[in-house]
């Protein structure tokens, strides 16, 4: 090997410092969305990396649904904090007041479609004309189809059908008023692409990642957090135990699974060997139908 | 551990989106969910089968119809090497998204159905690999189950492929006779074929030089964002960020800004996470210079030993890639790196047929999927390379001011 060679991860992470800095230099008034779940903790680590020792030329912006995890909140406020950047925070909870919306019904009713209303409104609300986000290819067979710079029209939609060539890397940010880009720089990253990194860079995280001992209700299969009421006529058993979240949503569709994993180093093997995908056993909103992703993706939700 | 960046080129229904499947299924890449839900939604689930076309076709509508829209991106690993896959159409009227998966690939596998031969989509795949640039071809030779595992026949398209290769100038082309239903010789070598010796496609693909087109001799830094703190500690700091694309710089290297042709010296290099004495492409850095000479967005900033082209005249390899043709005298904004100019299309001096592969001079217009030579003038002066030079510094985009689209890919010359 030449000394001139760049390991895949120092590629990954030119790769992805490259399009946060395009942005930078293409957009006005950009932000970058931030949940306090590992791809978007990574992108901020990234973010800090591709401007400093300036300051970051976007805010951050979380959609809160009312339905985090409170370790997550916790962790994203004391990041924050951390870092000094502004947080904007929306609530689902305020879209769904002041648009009388109605909530899907059921113990484990996801507000993920809600979700796409306050971010278009938050959106709007600023003017934001490109939003990064730490979406990856490999997640889903939808989110394969992304390109890096994927334009929604003024409604916020997505047509995978016109898609803009995107040719070496090149990227094409122009937009009509009203429309916005959203932005993907570590597209191109595995779950696995994304431990290692965290490994590499030492970068904290949610507490939920690591295996804890837990309450958790049994649903369809699934290991669900036990939520704040539980209906009289639902009699599920509560039970204990050892486990970790592999993706962190809502409380209402991430599921945990059974794990021993404290450190990263563990998570990393315990990954290498698993037979399921990232979303395959925790995100029970993928399941409601083979196009679930795709038909969120296409009204507004990233 | 090194990253091979490949696609899969070839007609309809040649089995791109299949051989994937199989390559992922046959690696062990695929999750057991995965392979679940694609059995359950198997529509042609007449022998048994599972349809591993459903693995990358992502969208409804490519459900719906069978067929690939667009790229899908697809990761996996083996213990020798990482790998992303664009799995790209084979539609004519979805070349573009063929286009966008080839610029940035180090290799291609084109499929041929061993039924049909060289069709009018494996020219054009392979054209387009070729005017990209792509340093490896596969000719991967599909549904050679369908043709009772024949050599002749797989020794005809052989044949009749390195007749149309014949003046492309292309260096490593491999051909390997595969069934991506079966699985014969995508991972694991066929039992039918004793008459074929060669790799595996996998095993091609473990070991194909990764030649990473990376020039390290002509220097060339796209200023994408001036990084300026304006703090109390740092009231002067002043630093250009962007990725060398090409070439390595040096701390105390002496520098020229383009256009401007400003003159500076190296005083500091900031890579991601450390101060360095030098780095090279393609790393993102954070230059900064011993003058406080006016340096922006687009500028380039070069080194001495090794100028690129400056002029307002370009020629170029155009392949058009929007449903409005182009028409001579149009004007567009053309994008390299991060540089963005007025354009105007001044000439377009021959289209090449697909099917004959000839030059047709002065065709008037160029239409959607055109592969043709152009002449463009720029607003300002562009520093550029030649293409098959420099991929990095000679590859363009047109953008469609009005529709705001990418509307073609531009090859410079």
């Amino acid at each position: 090997m030449s000394k001139y060679t760049l390991d895949y991860l120092d590629q990954l992470e030119s790769e992805a410092i490259h399009i946060l800095r395009e942005v930078a230099g293409q957009f006005e008034k950009s932000v970058l969305l931030f949940s306090g779940g590992k791809d978007s903790v990574v992108l901020v680590h990234l973010a800090l990396k591709a401007f400093r020792p300036g300051r970051l030329p976007f805010p951050l912006l979380h959609i809160d649904t009312g339905h985090n995890f409170p370790e997550v909140l916790a962790f994203r406020d004391s990041l924050v904090a951390h870092i000094g950047e502004q947080l904007i925070i929306r609530y689902v909870e305020d879209t769904i007041k002041i648009k009388k919306l109605t909530e899907p019904a059921g113990l484990f009713s996801s507000r993920n479609a809600l979700q796409g209303n306050t971010l278009l409104d938050a959106i709007e609300e600023f003017g934001f004309d490109a939003c990064i986000g730490g979406a990856r290819r490999d997640e889903e067979k939808a989110r394969a189809k992304e390109r890096i710079f994927s334009v929604r029209d003024a409604f916020g939609q997505w047509n995978p059908k016109l898609q803009r060539p995107e040719l070496w890397n090149t990227y094409n940010g122009k937009i009509h008023p009203g429309e916005n880009v959203r932005v993907f720089p570590i597209s191109n990253w595995t779950e696995l692409d994304v431990w290692h990194y965290i490994q590499r860079e030492n970068i904290e995280l949610p507490a939920l990642y690591f295996a804890h001992e837990r309450a958790v209700m049994e649903h369809q299969g699934n290991l669900m957090a036990v939520p704040d009421a539980i209906p009289q006529n639902q009699s599920q058993t509560i039970l204990k135990k050892t486990v970790r979240y592999r993706t962190v949503g809502d409380m209402t569709c991430t599921a945990a699974i059974e794990s021993g994993a404290t450190t990263v180093e563990a998570i990393i093997a315990e990954l290498t060997a698993a037979s399921t995908s990232e979303r395959g056993n925790t995100r029970i909103d993928d399941t409601v139908s083979e196009a679930a992703m795709e038909d969120r993706k296409k009204n507004g939700y990233f | 551990m090194d990253i091979l960046r490949f696609i899969t080129a070839g007609s309809v229904d040649n089995g791109k989106s299949t051989l994937i499947g199989r390559l992922l299924h046959d690696s062990k890449a695929i999750y057991a969910d995965q392979l679940l839900a694609m059995e359950q939604q198997s529509r042609s689930n007449a022998a048994g089968c599972i349809d591993l076309a459903l693995l990358t076709d992502g969208l409804r509508a490519e459900r719906e119809q069978g067929i690939t829209i667009d790229v899908a991106y697809k990761y996996f690993s083996t213990a020798v090497r990482k790998f992303i896959i664009a799995d790209t159409p084979g539609h004519v009227q979805y070349t573009r998204n063929m286009v966008t998966g080839a610029s940035t690939a180090d290799l291609a596998v084109i499929l041929i159905d061993a039924r049909q031969g060289v069709a009018e989509q494996t020219k054009r795949h392979t054209l387009i690999s070729s005017l990209l640039g792509i340093p490896n071809l596969v000719v991967a030779v599909n549904k050679i189950d369908l043709v009772s595992y024949s050599r002749d026949i797989f020794e005809q398209i052989v044949a009749d492929y390195q007749v149309l290769i014949k003046d492309f100038g292309l260096k490593s082309v491999s051909f390997i006779p595969i069934s991506a239903l079966k699985g014969d010789n995508v991972v694991s070598r066929s039992t039918e074929m004793s008459w074929y010796n060669g790799d595996t496609l996998l095993q091609v693909l473990e070991q194909v030089e990764v030649k990473k087109s990376v020039n390290l001799k002509d220097a060339r830094f796209p200023v994408q964002y001036v990084i300026r703190p304006q703090t109390e500690e740092l009231p002067d700091y002043r630093g250009y960020a962007g990725k060398i694309i090409s070439g390595i710089y040096r701390k105390g290297d002496k520098v020229i800004i383009l256009p401007a042709g400003t003159e500076s010296t190296i005083s500091k290099i900031e890579t991601a996470s450390s101060e360095v004495d030098e780095a090279f492409a393609p790393q993102s850095v954070v230059l900064q210079l011993s003058d406080a000479v006016d340096v922006s967005r687009g500028d380039m900033i070069v080194k001495k030993d090794s100028v690129p082209a400056m002029s307002q005249e370009l020629e170029v390899m155009l392949c058009w890639l929007d449903n409005k043709p182009l028409t001579i005298g149009a004007k567009y904004l053309l994008q390299l790196n991060s540089t963005t100019t007025k354009a105007i299309v001044t000439g377009i001096a021959y289209r090449i047929n697909i099917e004959t592969l000839q030059q047709e001079p002065e065709p008037g217009q160029a239409n959607l999927n055109d592969i043709v030579k152009a002449s463009i003038k720029t607003a300002i002066p562009l520093p550029h390379d030649a293409y098959s030079r420099l991929r990095e510094n000679g590859g363009a985009i047109l953008i469609d001011e009005n529709s705001c689209a990418t509307v073609a890919a531009c090859m410079i010359q």
